[in-house]
C-alpha cells in the first residue's frame, strides 16, 4: 500500500499487519545490522575468552600484548591472516574450494534469524523455529565436505569424512534430547519455548541438557570431539588447503557455531532472557558466555577422542539414554501438574544419575582398556 | 565400586583445571621480567683479575677446549711473568668452570650475567681489557662460596610472579 501524501507514516504503520513491527524491511534491516554485529563482536570475544581462558587454566597468561589485557588480540590475528596470500592447490577443484566457506558460513549466521534476544525481539518469529535451527544447521557440514573434497588433499578429505560421520551420529541424540524440551514448553517456536520457563528447564531436563551439551560440542567439532582437524594427526583436517580470507571464514564458522550451540542451549535451557534485575540482552549475553566458558573449560580437560570411541559414543550411550529421556519425558508431561513440579526436579536429576551410572556400567567405549 | 568409571575421572580432571585458573600463572614475561639466576650460574663469560693473575698459564693448560690464550714475557726485574696476551674464545667456552676451580691464585671467576649473544663471531674473542670487574660484568659465585652469599636469593616459579599489564 502506497501512503497518500496527506497521510503520515505513523498512520501508513498502522495499516501494516501487527506481526510486522515498524515495517517489514526497517525491522528485517535493524534485526540483520544487529545479528550481523551481534556475531562478529561475540566471535572475538570468544577467541579472547578461550585463549585468555585456556591459557590460564593452563597456568600461562595467554595472549596479553595487543591492547589491555590482550583484547585487541582477535583484531590483530585478523588483520594478519586477512593480508595472507590465498592459496588455491594446482589439482583443487577450484569452484568447489571457492565456494566451502561461504556454503558454512552462510547456515551460522541464519540460526541467528530465530534465537530471541528479548521478549519478541527476533528477526523471524518462526512457529517451527527450533525445527528450523536443526535443519539449518546440519547445512555447515555440506560446506566442510566441500572443502575437504575440493582440497585434492588426502587429511582434508579424511577430516571432512569424519565430520560428516560425527554429524550424521550427533544429530540423532541432539533432536532427540531438543523433543524432550519441545514436548513441555509445548511450541517448536523459540521465543515461545523461552517463555514457557518459568523455571529454567535445566532443572526438569537435566539428562536433556546433558546429552544436548555433549551431541552439540561434537557437532560443532570442539574438543574433545574436535576429530576432523586434530592437530596431531590430521594437520588441520578439511581447512589444511585454506590461506587468508577463506582460512579467515572458516575460523569465523568455528566460533560462529560454537556461538549458536551456546544460544540454543541458552534459549533451550537456561532460560533465554529471563532473570531478575538485569535487562534481558545482557541476561541473553551473560548466559551465552557463562555456556561457552563452560565449553572452554571441557576443552581445556579432556583429550581427544578416537573416531571409535567418537561413534560409540554417540550411538551406545547418547543415543539410547536420549530415548530413554523423551519416554520419561513424555509421561512426565503427560501427568502433568504445577504441584508436582518441585517434586519432578530432584526426581529427574536422580533419574540422570542412575542412567549415566548404569550406562556407563553397561557401554565400553571402542573396546579400549577400561581397568580402573 | 570404583567410581572412576562412573564420571569420577572426569570431575576430577574438571577440578584441576578450573583451580590452575585461580591460581597464578608461572609465565615470565622476559625482557620486562627478569628472575633472578642461580647464585653459583656459570654464565656466559669469565672474570678475570689481572692483580692476582701471575701468568702461570694454569688455566689455558686445564681448559678443554683450548679456548684460552695466554702469551707471557719474563719481568727480569721484579722477577715475575708479565701477561701479555690473554684472550678467551668464548664461542669455544663450554662454561665447564674447569678454569676457575683450576686457577691456583683465585684470579678467575665465572660471568654472573647470562645476556651476551653477539652478532659476530668475532666479538666472541674477550681479550685482557673486556675480561675485567666491572659493573656490568658482575662476578659468579661458583666455586667462591663467600661471592655467592652476597649475591641476590634464586626466583623460583613457585614464587609468586606478578602479570604486567
Amino acid at each position: 500500500m502506497i501512503p497518500s501524501p496527506g497521510l503520515s507514516l505513523e498512520h501508513y504503520w498502522q495499516t501494516l499487519p501487527p506481526d510486522w513491527p515498524g515495517g517489514f524491511w526497517w525491522h528485517w534491516l535493524v534485526f540483520t545490522v544487529i545479528i550481523i554485529a551481534f556475531i562478529l563482536m561475540l566471535v572475538m570475544g570468544y577467541i579472547w575468552i578461550e585463549r585468555r581462558g585456556m591459557g590460564r587454566m593452563q597456568a600461562r597468561l595467554g595472549p596479553n600484548r595487543a591492547g589491555p589485557f590482550g583484547l585487541l588480540q582477535p583484531v590483530a590475528d585478523a588483520v594478519k591472516v586477512l593480508t595472507k596470500e590465498d592459496l588455491v592447490p594446482a589439482n583443487a577443484d577450484k569452484i568447489v574450494h571457492w565456494l566451502a566457506p561461504v556454503v558454512a558460513f552462510a547456515p551460522a549466521l541464519m540460526i541467528f534469524a530465530v534465537v530471541p534476544f528479548q521478549d519478541g525481539a527476533l528477526l523471524a518469529d518462526l512457529n517451527i523455529g527450533i525445527l528450523y535451527v536443526v535443519a539449518i544447521s546440519s547445512v555447515s557440514t555440506v560446506g566442510i565436505f566441500m572443502a575437504g573434497w575440493g582440497s585434492n588433499n588426502k587429511y582434508s578429505l579424511l577430516g571432512a569424512m569424519r565430520n560428516v560421520a560425527a554429524v550424521v551420529s550427533y544429530e540423532i541424540p541432539l533432536i532427540l534430547a531438543i523433543i524432550g524440551v519441545v514436548l513441555i514448553a509445548g511450541s517448536l517456536s523459540l521465543n515461545d519455548i523461552v517463555l514457557a520457563q518459568n523455571i529454567p528447564f535445566i532443572l526438569l531436563q537435566p539428562l536433556g541438557f546433558l546429552l544436548f551439551f555433549i551431541a552439540g560440542c561434537a557437532e560443532i567439532n570442539r574438543s574433545p570431539f574436535d576429530l576432523m582437524e586434530a592437530d596431531s594427526e590430521l594437520v588441520a583436517g578439511f581447512h589444511i588447503e585454506y590461506s587468508g580470507m577463506k582460512f579467515a571464514l572458516f575460523y569465523l564458522v568455528e566460533y560462529a557455531e560454537a556461538l549458536a550451540i551456546s544460544a540454543i542451549i541458552t534459549t533451550l535451557f537456561l532460560g533465554g532472557w529471563r532473570g531478575p534485575v538485569l535487562p534481558p540482552w545482557l541476561w541473553f549475553l551473560l548466559k551465552v558466555i557463562l555456556v561457552f566458558f563452560v565449553m572452554v573449560w571441557t576443552r581445556t580437560t579432556f583429550p581427544r577422542v578416537r573416531i571409535d570411541q567418537l561413534m560409540a559414543l554417540a550411538w551406545k550411550f547418547l543415543l539410547p539414554l536420549a530415548l530413554i529421556n523423551l519416554i520419561i519425558t513424555a509421561i512426565q508431561v503427560l501427568a502433568w501438574s504445577e504441584a508436582l513440579l518441585w517434586v519432578m526436579i530432584p526426581v529427574n536429576i536422580a533419574i540422570m544419575v542412575i542412567l549415566v551410572l548404569l550406562w556407563s556400567k553397561l557401554s565400553k567405549l571402542g573396546w579400549g582398556r577400561v581397568e580402573v | 565400586m570404583k567410581f572412576e568409571r562412573y564420571g569420577k575421572g572426569i570431575a576430577k580432571g574438571l577440578t584441576v583445571t578450573i583451580r590452575h585458573m585461580f591460581r597464578h600463572p608461572v609465565t615470565v614475561q622476559y625482557p620486562e621480567q627478569r628472575l633472578n639466576t642461580s647464585r653459583r650460574i656459570r654464565g656466559n663469560e669469565l672474570i678475570w683479575d689481572n692483580v692476582k693473575c701471575t701468568g702461570c698459564g694454569t688455566c689455558a693448560k686445564t681448559c678443554p677446549q683450548g679456548a684460552i690464550e695466554i702469551v707471557t714475557s719474563t719481568n727480569l726485574v721484579e722477577n715475575k711473568y708479565e701477561v701479555e696476551k690473554y684472550q678467551i674464545d668464548t664461542g669455544y667456552c663450554i662454561q665447564c668452570g674447569l678454569c676457575v676451580e683450576a686457577c691456583p691464585y683465585e684470579a678467575l671467576y665465572m660471568g654472573y650475567s647470562y645476556e651476551r649473544a653477539k652478532y659476530r663471531r668475532g666479538e666472541l674473542v674477550q681479550t685482557k681489557e673486556m675480561m675485567l670487574e666491572s659493573p656490568d660484568r658482575q662476578v659468579s659465585g661458583y666455586f667462591y662460596p663467600d661471592f655467592a652469599a652476597k649475591l641476590p636469593r634464586q626466583t623460583l616459579l613457585v614464587e609468586r610472579i606478578t602479570e604486567k599489564e
